[in-house]
């Protein structure tokens, strides 16, 4: 239940840089996705505000209070590694009571006992409790791992892709889980993933970093209608945006060098020529690969489209997205 | 077949693995079995020749490495009137009586303090470097590490005369703090480095998400660090044990009335009539005993093997 500032926060490991310059607000309570290739800095922003790394230059706030020289232990956080990390040598039960036997809570054992209880209901591990922890499935293992951040009351949660290797059942439950507690206890979630549908259901607030620095920060639908540059716009949809040239389609402003199409943004009837080179049937909707100028694109159509591989049809973009040459979005 | 692979092995193979072991273990546990089995001869059939391998056990050389035997006459010894426990009738019939314990119980002691004080010091300061080694970033690392190891390139006997005449300005000869520093130090290098090892193949997440789970750098590494080294800890110290317990030229040289372990000790042991062979083989077989304790007792952590599973890598 805290609100967390990076200010001008940067970071270098050895030669390369990890952040240049992040300044972030996450408000209280809110639930902030960061997107981002491998190496854009995602995990280092939670190590920051975790206190596993220090900044080199730059603050880091939580709550309104500077955390320069507060170890991890004195700034109330709990993390999800995206290694599981359960402590091998003791049982599940243990490790679950791990964070409230710290000194720091000294929590006393009935307490302990409830929580543990009602934590390994929610994740669904509660037949589990007396297992070495070695002794699960990764996907058990995961849920051990969500659970210990979860029998604290911590002001902020920090989950680095904590559902990633679990099944799309679990997957699919945990998001709703998670979403609920954190709704519920009104704590502060920072959290890194790869996958679109997390991002958008969960999000209050998407961060996408490229390269240690933050290029957009906004909520879920800005991100995904209102990208500010190629890269962020790449970040999101499934199928990914199709990135052409501007001068494909008329209409283009100055400075357009390139358009961005979603695929739900290809109207289909008129406009120019493009062949069908190939139509999946994903069972509610159906995808079309095409070639236009030598161009290839995605698009989205009925789900029983009788359309077939080589034959044309007519698109025209809606809702186009124009980029000027360095990627930036033109308004 | 290739040698990679992991379908059962025939009952041949098994035989013959099999086999190969029973004769190794033979081989090894020889020469243990003639000292033991010498530790219950008497003395004339310990030297008879040729060996004795069936024979009428006795305790004596149990009896004669404990004690000091005086032979009297028989006119002495009549009286002395009836021998009052078991041990006295049996030294009695070679015509001696008891005249007062060895110093075997006090050297063995003294083996028991050194050697197991070393191996304290040597897990406790090796543990202690060998985790600033692999988690901090020490100027100098490599070097570091390497200079620690180099102490053991050349034989420790190599030094001896210079840890001689240190230990007499220092006041350390014949002590038993001087011998279990003097062990601790010939062993560091060795505890060092395995237990970096060791070490560094638990991951640092465990640390991490302890820090963040509210304890300190030094509580994480007592609760996580230290449980998940057990096996490590447990076969160095199995190493350093086994060094400074057998330990003998230091011993010879730096020690002699105070704190003299066993190892110099026992083959002085000399009967009445010549060297008593039965009693150094009773010394010897004893002075195995604490050394197979330890190792059976940690053995447990040895076989456990390492951590893995719980890191995805």
């Amino acid at each position: 239940m805290a609100e967390v500032v990076l200010e001008n926060v940067m970071k270098r490991f050895g030669g390369t840089l990890a952040l240049g310059n992040v300044s972030l607000r996450v408000p209280d309570g809110s639930f902030v996705v960061l997107l981002g290739p491998s190496g854009a800095g995602k995990t280092t922003t939670l190590r920051m505000v975790s206190g596993l790394d220090v900044p080199d230059s730059g603050e880091v706030f939580i709550g309104g209070r500077a955390m320069k020289g507060l170890s991890p232990a004195e700034r109330n956080v709990a993390m999800v590694f995206q290694q599981y990390s359960l402590y091998p040598h003791l049982t599940v039960r243990q490790n679950l009571e791990f964070p409230l036997k710290s000194p720091l809570l000294k929590t006393p054992q009935a307490a302990i006992d409830r929580k543990v209880k009602e934590v390994a209901e929610v994740l669904q591990i509660a037949h589990k409790l007396e297992n070495k922890a070695t002794a699960l499935s990764g996907g058990e293992m995961q849920r051990v791992s969500i659970g210990r951040a979860l029998v604290r009351n911590p002001d902020i949660f920090l989950m680095d892709e904590p559902l990633s290797s679990l099944d799309a059942k679990l997957r699919a439950d945990l998001r709703i889980e998670l979403k609920r507690i954190q709704a519920k206890s009104g704590a502060t979630l920072i959290y890194v993933t790869h996958d679109q549908i997390e991002a958008m259901t969960m999000a209050t607030h998407v961060g996408v970093l490229n390269e240690g620095r933050l290029v957009q920060f906004g909520s879920p639908r800005a991100a995904y209608e209102e990208p500010v540059s190629v890269y962020a716009a790449t970040r999101l949809g499934q199928p990914r945006i199709n990135v052409l040239p501007a001068d494909l389609f008329a209409g283009a402003p100055a400075g357009a060098k390139s358009i961005g199409l979603r695929p739900e943004h290809i109207v289909q009837g008129d406009g120019e020529e493009a062949l069908v080179k190939r139509v999946e049937h994903l069972g509610d909707q159906t995808r079309l690969h095409l070639t236009l100028k030598r161009h290839d694109l995605i698009t989205v159509t009925d789900a029983h489209t009788p359309l077939k591989g080589g034959e044309t049809i007519r698109i025209r973009p809606s809702q186009p997205l124009y980029f000027d040459a360095a990627g930036m979005r033109l308004a | 077949m290739s040698s990679y692979s992991v379908t059962e092995p025939s009952l041949r193979q098994k035989w013959f693995a099999g086999s190969l072991v029973v004769l190794y273990a033979l081989i090894t546990i020889l020469p243990l079995a003639w000292i033991i089995a010498t530790s219950f001869k008497s003395p004339s059939d310990a030297i008879a020749y040729p060996p004795k391998t069936f024979f009428t056990p006795t305790v004596e050389g149990y009896v004669n490495v404990f004690t000091t035997r005086t032979r009297l006459s028989e006119e002495q010894l009549q009286a002395l009137g009836e021998p009052t426990t078991w041990y006295d009738t049996l030294v009695r019939k070679d015509g001696l009586v008891i005249s007062g314990p060895s110093r075997f119980a006090e050297r063995f002691t003294n083996s028991v303090i050194i050697g197991f004080g070393s191996t304290v010091l040597c897990i406790v300061l090796g543990t202690a470097a060998a985790y600033a080694f692999s988690r901090f970033r020490v100027p100098l690392k490599d070097d570091l590490l390497f200079f620690i190891l180099s102490t053991r390139m050349m034989p420790p006997i190599a030094v001896a005369i210079p840890i001689f005449l240190m230990f007499r300005s220092l006041g350390l000869s014949d002590t038993h703090a001087g011998m279990i520093l003097l062990y601790t130090a010939v062993n560091l290098s060795l505890s060092v480095w395995l237990l970096k090892g060791f070490i560094d193949e638990i991951p640092v997440e465990y640390e991490e998400a302890a820090l963040i789970d509210g304890y300190t750098r030094f509580q994480a590494f007592y609760k996580v660090v230290l449980p998940q080294a057990a096996t490590g800890i447990a076969s160095t110290a199995i190493f350093c044990l086994i060094f400074a317990w057998n330990e003998y030229a230091f011993a010879v040289l730096l020690t002699s009335g105070n704190a003299q372990t066993a190892p110099p000790f026992i083959p002085t042991i000399i009967g009445v009539s010549g060297q008593d062979w039965p009693a150094v083989a009773a010394g010897a077989t004893l002075f195995l005993v604490p050394v197979m304790v330890f190792t059976i007792l940690l053995r447990k952590h040895l076989l456990r093997g390492l951590t893995f599973g719980a890191v995805r890598k």
